[in-house]
């Protein structure tokens, strides 16, 4: 990855947390996501200020066990896909104006 | 979706909630099944507080409907409140109240979906239903505000006596207008249990012409097959979502099961809407009830495909009961009575009224009678 990305959530989209997974739908085509364990954690994190970078350095590797280069790699992989159903916004620049909480969480 | 549905199931959580903001309307539909006065409604600090509930009970899919939502003077505050919460919401409503202004806000908020309700294409049946002139050109206008926005628009058709030929024409129209058609035959009793409405259901021949119109419903031959045997774990299936994985707030924080199944089950303004859910008796009766606990149902050869609804059972005086209305639907799609409706014909006094009067009338023709009562 050259230089930074910025990942922010889009407010075009309808999302809560169904146990350990995020669902997730594009409001742009009403397409429905599950986010795993990993790609929730990038989501929650994807607060449009912390690069990609430092969110999978600091809330991915340690917590589950990924080498760096790998879960970057991926992590890369997965905002690109959802930055194309209109899940996430990226950028090469901090993004202004994007939510800082992810909203609540379905526990049930 | 199923996965998700099935998700939601598994771990207790209320995926799917219709709020109604209000049970006013600016129309006076000749079917509708709500008391319009205003009761005492929940305020906007109310509603905002229960939308914070709801997000964190897990509700994904929220509906906002009515009476009609946009008579409550914060609707767009509320709308955009359940946005920032991140739900998926969709409006129901009759869109008299949308012009080009109101049409933008709402695409702005990202809703879903909007469904309006049109009877006819015909004005002078449309008003006539509504009891206002002009609103189906109102409402027409909305579609097409909304529709050049990019909003999912879904046309919402009740079938009854008054408009049963005029289908054909919606879907026409709903083709015209680039959006969704959605058909309802079914008239719901009051929420108070008056059931004078019924009287407004289609009759059987109606039904089955719906029921055998290819582009409603594609594969006739498959739509109106004969049952199919239950095995086994069909009959440890649920009957739907009410109380599962859905329920329903009215405008005053009752919680019900659904919109069509009035059983009180706790107000949101004396308890916390979790608990309500976790922990009310009423939920929890609705939930232990499956297809093997339905005296009637469970026996009856339509079990698998059958749309029983357990609310429509319920305002008929039985929660495990059949919903009769749903047996003639299961009649009209395969010609093939039900238990209850054999019952019932079964059950008729006999015709010794008639004797020496008609002796000749076939017995056949007076079970279809009989049926159909």
């Amino acid at each position: 990855m050259n230089g930074k990305l910025y990942v922010a959530r889009s407010s075009e989209i309808a999302a809560r947390r169904l146990g350990e997974e995020m669902m997730i739908m594009s409001g742009r085509d009403s397409t429905l996501f599950t986010l795993n364990e990993v790609a929730t954690a990038i989501w929650e994190a994807a607060d449009g200020a912390t690069a990609l970078d430092e969110i999978v350095e600091r809330d991915i590797c340690p917590v589950f066990e990924v080498p760096l280069d790998v879960a970057l790699r991926d992590a890369q992989s997965l905002t690109e896909e959802l930055a194309g159903h209109g899940i996430l916004l990226i950028s090469d620049k901090p993004i202004q104006g994007s939510r800082s909480d992810p909203g609540p969480s379905g526990k049930g | 979706m199923q996965e998700m549905s099935a998700k939601a199931l598994k771990l207790g959580i209320p995926l799917s909630v219709q709020l109604d903001l209000t049970y006013r309307c600016n129309e006076e539909c000749v079917h509708c099944y709500l008391d319009h006065e205003d009761h005492g409604e929940m305020t906007t600090a109310e509603i905002k507080g229960l939308l914070d509930q709801l997000a964190q009970a897990g509700v994904f899919f929220l509906t906002l409907s009515g009476g009609e939502i946009l008579l409550r003077k914060d609707f767009f505050e509320i709308l955009e409140y359940a946005r920032a919460l991140l739900f998926s919401v969709k409006l129901k409503t009759n869109a008299v109240l949308i012009r080009e202004q109101q049409a933008e806000r709402i695409r702005s908020l990202g809703v879903e979906a909007v469904q309006i309700s049109i009877y006819s294409h015909r004005p002078e049946v449309h008003d006539a239903i509504t009891k206002v002139p002009g609103s189906l050109k109102r409402s027409l206008n909305a579609i097409r505000f909304l529709k050049a926005r990019g909003l999912k628009v879904i046309v919402a058709n009740v079938l009854m006596l008054q408009n049963v030929q005029d289908y054909p024409g919606v879907k026409a129209l709903a083709t015209e207008l680039g959006v969704e058609m959605t058909i309802d035959p079914t008239i719901t009793p009051k929420m108070d249990g008056d059931r004078g409405l019924l009287k407004l259901n289609v009759d059987e021949d109606a039904l089955r012409q719906v029921f055998t119109d290819r582009t409603l419903v594609g594969n006739v031959e498959e739509f109106c097959a004969p049952p199919k045997k239950p095995g086994e774990d069909d009959l440890d299936s649920l009957p739907c979502s009410a109380g599962h994985t859905a329920c329903y707030v009215s405008p005053y924080g009752d919680v019900y099961p659904c919109v069509q199944f009035p059983l009180p089950s706790g107000n949101v303004r004396r308890t916390r809407f979790l608990d309500i859910w976790h922990n009310s008796d009423q939920l929890n009766e609705v939930r232990s009830i499956t297809a093997r606990d339905l005296p009637s149902c469970s026996q009856c050869t339509h079990v698998v495909s059958c749309t029983r609804c357990p609310g429509l059972a319920y305002m008929e005086g039985n929660m495990r009961g059949p919903s009769t209305q749903d047996c003639e639907k299961s009649f009209a799609r395969t010609g093939i009575p039900s238990v209850n409706l054999m019952s019932k014909k079964s059950s008729a006094p006999p015709l010794v009224q008639i004797q020496g009067i008609s002796p000749a009338v076939p017995a056949g023709l007076a079970g279809a009678t009989q049926m159909r009562a």
